[in-house]
């Protein structure tokens, strides 16, 4: 079974963000990790792998530095690792960035692509179903588990106040949450060997059928207006008082808002 | 393996036809023949979005034996519903929405389309842009009409009457506003709960459009083969008015007692942190936050809650905030109204007890 899985380096959100003066995000000052959402569907695939056989590739796009990721994904247990990276590449939305990738795919032979559901960076969702859409194959997002069966996937389907469990015959992509498994470390060995290992690296012509306007930012539909720090409501009051005067502290209020 | 090249063609055909496009088109989504929330929520704000416009508010129902449900939309503001009826729309499944919607807008070419971002909007939103070969803008907290570039730039065209949307990005630090200045439709989701309902007009009839573009079984449709409903025990923590919400300081799912203790006497609700889903101490439906819900409450009380970036993005529009937390410098006091420096196991069971008291002497 030959899975593809596209991975994404993000700035690890948590750990607060750093702006350059002009207002955009200071990447380089930031810590990167594997996006969560990801490394769960880097999981999955490893061990579909070992209980099936096969072979997994990790896929990323992004700035040279990403090869860090697919070493990452390498160590872990991907087979292969494939970065896709061209300066006309940049500054694409999600349509232009699925269009990328899709036109990366299409040189692979694959059963299944897993992506993530979402990037923290970005929190869209949409790269991995515009990606199936472009590749004319069927899609599963939110997917809480993964299994085989012959041609087919079985996968529960994630939604508010249910799930679905869902059939799809192969190739098809499958977007993966976190919730699906606890993805395993790196071992010390997995890590020499990845620094071993060869990625490939593929620039714009290596991208099969897709059209020079469809890419980077010109090819992007949706464009950037405006991007501003968030503005908060400040602080209101903040006291230190004992149990029961924080109490009466606490019910003075609510009387003053009408809430009791 | 298809190729997309089609798309391409129509994305050159579409930047030459924008003002063909015409008109707000929202996704009303049902489940169980039961509308979601969202949905009215669209259709207001596509109302506010229409009339900057000069355009009308079409609401677009997709599913089997459900125009029905057409009246309740033009209730709250639809003036217009197109409904898709179909059996392979029964219950959802990507693809057989995909063409459902896709189809209406290859149809009826709206220049606006709203979709709830929903676990179902989430999914059929990038399938459908991807189709219909245009931008979409996910997560979406405003929708304004203005011009694109905002400002005026020599040696650059400025467009107007364009949808402008405002979105968190980066974990909540920033906010983004975009644009789709050259392809049709206007596509984006919306949070649900961010957007206000429009004052419902009992008895409204709706101006009902059937449409059906013809439900394709391809390559892309799945099977479903088990819907497994989980047990509900617990109110909508988005319809909540009070909300009495735990982090990881509450120490244990059994501790939460005592905020079921107080949310009772306040007639409100319990809800809780990622952390705490995380834990396994509540299940996720009672989540708020960036990855959870997006919440409003007339009250939020933040109880053991840090305050987490990501947190604070699904509550900081809550009318009153009451935050308790033992860590002074909690994040969470720089958006609290009344932030209590304390231990919440002392302070929370005599606040039940006081308000318990006093709701009493009222009677």
């Amino acid at each position: 079974m030959k899975i593809v899985v596209c991975i994404k380096q993000v700035p690890d959100t948590k750990g607060g963000v750093v702006f350059n003066p002009d207002g955009t995000l200071n990447r380089a000052a930031m810590l990167t990790i594997m996006n969560p959402d990801d490394k769960a569907g880097l999981e999955a695939a490893i061990r579909l792998k070992e209980q099936y056989g096969g072979e997994v590739t990790a896929v990323t796009m992004g700035l040279p530095k990403a090869d860090d990721v697919l070493r990452e994904a390498m160590a872990m247990g991907a087979d292969n690792g494939v970065l896709v990276t061209d300066r006309v590449l940049g500054g694409a939305d999600t349509w232009a960035t699925s269009t990328t990738i899709a036109g990366a795919l299409r040189n692979l032979d694959f059963d299944l692509v897993i992506t993530g559901r979402q990037a923290i960076d970005g929190d869209t969702a949409q790269v991995g179903p515009q990606i199936a859409e472009h590749l004319g194959i069927p899609v599963i997002s939110y997917a809480e588990d993964i299994k085989v069966d012959g041609d087919y996937v079985i996968v529960k389907r994630q939604y508010d106040d249910r799930f679905h469990e869902l059939k799809a015959k192969m190739p098809c992509l499958i977007t993966a949450l976190s919730e699906l498994n606890e993805p395993r470390y790196m071992t010390p060995g997995g890590i020499f060997d990845a620094y071993d290992k060869e990625v490939k690296v593929w620039g714009r012509a290596d991208l099969k059928d897709v059209l020079d306007e469809n890419l980077g930012l010109k090819g992007s539909p949706t464009k950037i207006a405006k991007a501003s720090d968030k503005v908060r409501k400040g602080a209101g009051e903040k006291v230190t008082l004992d149990p029961m005067e924080s109490v009466n502290y606490i019910m003075s209020k609510l009387e003053e808002k009408h809430i009791i | 393996m298809l190729g997309n090249k089609a798309h391409n063609i129509l994305k050159e055909y579409k930047k030459m036809a924008v003002e063909d496009y015409k008109g707000v088109f929202t996704f009303a989504e049902q489940v169980d023949h039961k509308i979601t929330g969202v949905s009215f929520e669209l259709i207001g704000k596509g109302k506010e979005l229409a009339k900057d416009l000069g355009v009308d508010v079409t609401a677009v129902l997709i599913g089997y034996n459900v125009k029905d449900l057409a009246d309740s939309l033009a209730e709250y503001g639809a003036d217009h519903v197109i409904v898709v009826d179909d059996k392979e729309l029964d219950v959802y499944r990507t693809e057989a929405y995909a063409q459902a919607l896709a189809g209406v807008i290859d149809e009826y070419k709206p220049e606006i389309v709203l979709v709830g971002a929903t676990p179902i909007g989430r999914d059929l939103g990038p399938t459908v842009s991807a189709r219909v070969a245009t931008g979409l803008t996910a997560d979406c907290t405003k929708l304004d009409i203005g011009d694109f570039p905002l400002e005026a730039k020599e040696g650059v065209e400025q467009k107007h009457n364009q949808l402008l949307m405002t979105r968190p990005a980066f974990g909540g630090n920033t906010i983004a506003t975009i644009a789709c200045p050259d392809n049709r439709p206007q596509m984006a989701t919306v949070r649900p709960g961010v957007m206000i309902k429009a004052d419902i007009k009992k008895g409204a009839k709706a101006d009902i459009i059937e449409f059906n573009p013809g439900i394709k079984v391809n390559n892309k449709f799945v099977e479903i083969l088990n819907v497994v409903k989980a047990a509900k025990n617990t109110a909508d923590i988005m319809d909540a008015k009070i909300l009495v919400s735990g982090g990881r300081g509450v120490c244990s799912p059994e501790n939460f007692k005592i905020l079921s203790d107080l949310a009772e006497a306040l007639g409100g609700t319990v809800s809780c942190s990622r952390a705490v889903v995380d834990s396994g101490w509540r299940p996720k439906d009672l989540q708020v936050g960036q990855t959870g819900k997006t919440v409003r409450p007339a009250l939020y009380f933040a109880i053991g809650i840090s305050g987490a970036i990501q947190h604070v993005a699904g509550m900081e529009d809550s009318d009153v905030i009451i935050a308790i937390n033992k860590d002074e410098t909690a994040p969470i006091f720089d958006v609290a109204d009344y932030g209590i420096v304390g231990d919440l196991n002392k302070i929370v069971p005599e606040l039940t007890k006081a308000i318990k008291e006093y709701k009493a002497a009222k009677i």
